[in-house]
């Protein structure tokens, strides 16, 4: 046909493939990829602590207390001469311990429940009713209850941080169910004799992977910040291991004669849940179609 | 009248004129999806533009509203002309007055396009305020004016609805009415009838006609239903892959196709002839429904109330090789008795006798060797397969689950394939990597994996294409001759069952309204409701495949354009 000239000549495209994608600075996303820099930072110094930390984090030293800021203590030194760098070093593995671990324990018992009640009707509103119970408790208090009957370590704070997040996940799954369940591949996979843990693991879980990865990076935010609350009010993890929140208490004391004291693990603290938050949100406009934005402008 | 050929200067008396227009996605590599159509619409004329999914035929609509989605399409050239005015170069604030003034649209689901928290005659209003200069009394008078124009009951009624309250019907007459309310010359309609019961359908094709003849409003009609197209145009514009095939006035179209593709598009359309009666090859009843009934109880906490009855007393039976169909409305339960044969849904009443042995009141674990007797296809292959398995994943599921082992079952589901005909190879890719008819057939052999005494086909045709329609009832033909499955085919379309069934059920609000051979009951019907469907049938006078009209019938409509 004669029209077909008026169509501009479209360029083959040309692909190659490249083993490892080569970063163009320009195509990145400012936020996510400074949030992903500053976790990077967070968690590396974490993992390393024991390497970078100059002094062992509650080594007390009399003779250098409430030193300002210097080469040898970066951040200057607390109350009983111990190393504020090196302690907020270590207090980051608490913090990441307790947010990873809370959200990985609250995705592994809030995915079958929330399987489950969205499963089965008969069971729906009872678990539903346990799970409006449990979120009806405020978090912090919950956990001063439960580390003042089963004594403060790091397993009773995860714990008591846990339980109150674990309606959120099943809330969330419940909801996917409730909607992929009512799909024709899943009737066609009640018509092909799929068992019904089959169906669940098979057809249903796969579907809730992306919304569980967003909440869980709430959940672990959320998380880090609860601990610090809970180590701030004296009701955390034990003083003899450092963490953001007791460091944070600690320094309480001499706040107005050394700011440094809380601003450094306050600052860690603020940038670890922020680059979470911001990650979080991120994969929430790139996983769900209905907010996803186009890079494409 | 012939306009083959299409003058590059308007007539004068023309509404619309499209000059070689092109669409073509945005991005740097721009893909046509409008390849320089031209065509045009005269005064008070009904045109139609139809083609399959994919042809553009909705593009053309929406460029000429100027509706293109602006992050993804753009007009690269070509001309609109709107009574002379070009569209494409008008600004917003322009467009905006033309869209209600000059041209309005409606569109395919009325539920959607209006909006649910108004009022019908805020939502009139909304529009005559906009664009009018009215007084209020004025404008009273003007909607009630339109509501009874579009033949609604009881207007003032209708004025103080909201949408979910109305029939489908009903909306659609409401969104008639917002499209005429300012009299535009020309009324674009995008398949406006494609989610309505024939029998609401003939109404509003009816409506849409009467209307043009009384205000003398031009319309471009998009679908993709020839039977509809029969009914209504005066010209036609075949489209395909962006470009347009062929036009031309109805009478030529459809008596003397001269493009392959139209041709093919025409004999596709099934006939509404009932098939020739096969011979029962054997006298076992695979399927036997008795007294089957669904009521959807709403009893509250501490009162019963009465249900919806969904379904009752149905009596069915099928031999083994045959096919019998369920037609209805939408809402008269024959998806409902799908499901209950499925049992996927438990029936409230009655037995389902699968090969001699009830099946209603099993448990799901004795209810597991009967599974694999009865299969099902359903209606939307898009949402069938699960799009995060392969194709071999979801057509060995069932066989692993009844013990073949995995490496058996792949080289079953790959002869499978071959049967349904599609390559081998499709085992591994992912149902996103095939169009819809060959989906459905995935999803047929996923059924025939179980090799079922009886397949359930719940209107398994109807979302595809109409040469794809063709294929696959042309496969479950096949299959059915190889296999000696029998069919349980659930269907709105009575041309679609008139192909396939050996016996027609036709159903209305739950009950079995007729029931008995197809030719008995498609040709000679005995009952009221079964005439008024197939009365309803679009282009039910026409004898498609073989271009001309049926005999007998008292001929298509007259094709001159009223003044």
């Amino acid at each position: 046909m004669a029209r077909r000239d008026t169509l501009p000549p479209i360029a083959e495209p040309v692909i190659k493939r490249r083993f490892l994608p080569r970063i163009e600075l320009a195509d990145l996303r400012f936020a996510p990829t400074l949030a992903a820099i500053c976790l990077a930072v967070i968690v590396i110094g974490a993992l390393l602590a024991p390497v970078i930390a100059p002094f062992d984090p509650i080594a007390m030293n009399p003779m250098e207390r409430l030193a300002g800021a210097s080469a040898t203590h970066p951040f200057g030194t607390d109350a009983y001469g111990r190393d504020v760098f090196s302690r907020t070093l270590y207090g980051a593995r608490v913090s990441l311990i307790v947010g990873i671990g809370a959200a990985l324990v609250a995705v592994l018992i809030g995915l079958p429940l929330g399987l489950i009640s969205g499963f089965f009707r008969w069971l729906d509103a009872i678990l539903m009713r346990i799970m409006d119970g449990l979120m009806a408790i405020p978090s912090v208090l919950l956990a001063i209850a439960i580390v003042s009957l089963a004594g403060s370590s790091l397993w009773t704070v995860l714990i008591a941080i846990t339980i109150p997040e674990i309606p959120r996940v099943v809330r969330l799954v419940r909801s996917v169910v409730l909607s992929a369940r009512e799909e024709p591949y899943v009737e066609a996979a009640i018509a092909v004799g799929s068992s019904l843990p089959k169906i669940m693991w098979r057809h249903l879980t796969p579907n809730t992977i992306a919304p569980l990865i967003v909440q869980g990076t709430y959940v672990c935010a959320s998380a880090i910040l609860t601990e610090a609350i809970l180590s701030f009010l004296g009701a955390g993890i034990g003083t003899e291991t450092p963490s953001w929140g007791n460091i944070m208490s600690e320094g309480r004391l001499y706040f107005q004669l050394k700011p440094s004291l809380i601003f450094w693990p306050g600052l860690f603290l603020s940038l670890a849940i922020l680059s979470i938050n911001i990650l979080g949100d991120t994969a929430r406009d790139v996983m769900d179609p209905r907010l996803g934005k186009k890079r494409e402008a | 009248m012939s306009d083959h050929a299409h003058p590059a200067a308007a007539s004068t008396g023309d509404v619309l004129v499209v000059e070689d227009l092109v669409v073509t996605t945005r991005g740097r590599e721009p893909a046509p999806i409008l390849d320089g159509i031209s065509l045009r619409v005269g005064a008070g004329e009904t045109v139609c533009l139809v083609g399959e999914s994919g042809s553009g035929k909705s593009v053309t609509s929406l460029a000429t509203m100027g509706l293109l989605p602006k992050g993804a399409l753009t007009a690269r050239s070509g001309r609109i002309l709107v009574e002379g005015e070009d569209v494409l170069t008008a600004s917003s604030a322009r467009l905006r007055q033309l869209r209600a003034t000059r041209m309005s649209m409606i569109f395919q689901e009325p539920m959607t396009a209006l909006n649910p928290v108004m009022t019908v005659e805020s939502q009139l209003e909304e529009v005559l305020s906009a664009h009018a200069s009215m007084s209020t009394a004025d404008r009273r008078t003007r909607i009630r004016d339109i509501l009874s124009l579009v033949h609604l009951p009881d207007v003032e009624r209708m004025c103080r609805s909201y949408p979910h309250q109305l029939s489908g019907g009903q909306r659609q007459r409401v969104m008639i009415a917002m499209a005429l309310v300012l009299e535009p010359r020309l009324l674009i309609a995008d398949e406006p009838t494609t989610a309505l019961d024939v029998t609401t359908q003939k109404q509003i094709l009816k409506l849409i006609r009467e209307i043009q003849e009384r205000l003398g409003t031009s319309v471009l009609f998009i679908t993709h239903d020839m039977g509809v197209v029969a009914d209504i145009a005066d010209r036609v514009y075949v489209m395909r892959a962006g470009e347009i095939v062929e036009s031309g006035p109805i009478q030529a179209i459809l008596t003397a196709p001269t493009k392959p593709y139209t041709r093919n598009l025409l004999t596709a359309v099934p006939a509404l002839r009932p098939r020739d009666a096969r011979p029962a090859a054997s006298r076992e009843i695979v399927l036997e429904t008795s007294a089957l009934g669904m009521t959807y109880s709403q009893g509250s906490l501490f009162r019963k109330r009465e249900g919806t009855v969904a379904a009752m007393d149905v009596n069915l039976i099928l031999g083994r090789g045959r096919t019998l169909g369920i037609v209805g409305e939408s809402g008269s339960g024959k998806s409902t008795v799908a499901r209950c044969v499925m049992r996927l849904i438990e029936p409230t009443a009655g037995s389902i006798r699968l090969r001699g042995s009830d099946i209603s009141g099993l448990s799901r674990r004795a209810l597991r060797p009967w599974r694999k007797r009865i299969q099902m296809i359903f209606q939307d292959p898009n949402r069938s397969l699960n799009p995060r398995l392969t194709v071999g994943d979801s057509i060995t599921e069932g066989p692993i689950n009844y013990g073949t082992p995995p490496r058996e079952a792949r080289e079953q589901a790959k002869t499978l394939l071959e049967l349904v005909g599609l390559p081998k190879d499709a085992i591994d890719r992912h149902p996103h990597q095939f169009s819809g008819g060959q989906r459905q057939r995935i999803a047929i052999a996923r059924a025939l994996a179980m090799e079922p005494d009886v397949l359930v086909a719940d209107e398994a045709v109807s979302a595809l294409d109409v040469s794809v329609q063709a294929q696959v009832l042309d496969l479950l033909d096949d299959i059915q001759a190889r296999l000696g499955v029998a069919l349980l085919f659930i269907t709105h379309d009575l041309r679609v069952a008139a192909q396939i069934c050996d016996e027609v059920v036709v159903m209305q609000r739950g009950r079995v309204v007729e029931y008995g051979p197809t030719a008995e009951v498609l040709g000679n019907p005995r009952e009221a409701y079964t005439r008024e469907l197939i009365d309803a049938a679009p282009g039910r006078y026409w004898d498609f495949p073989n271009f001309r009209p049926l005999p007998g019938a008292a001929g298509f409509r007259d094709t001159t354009v009223p003044a």
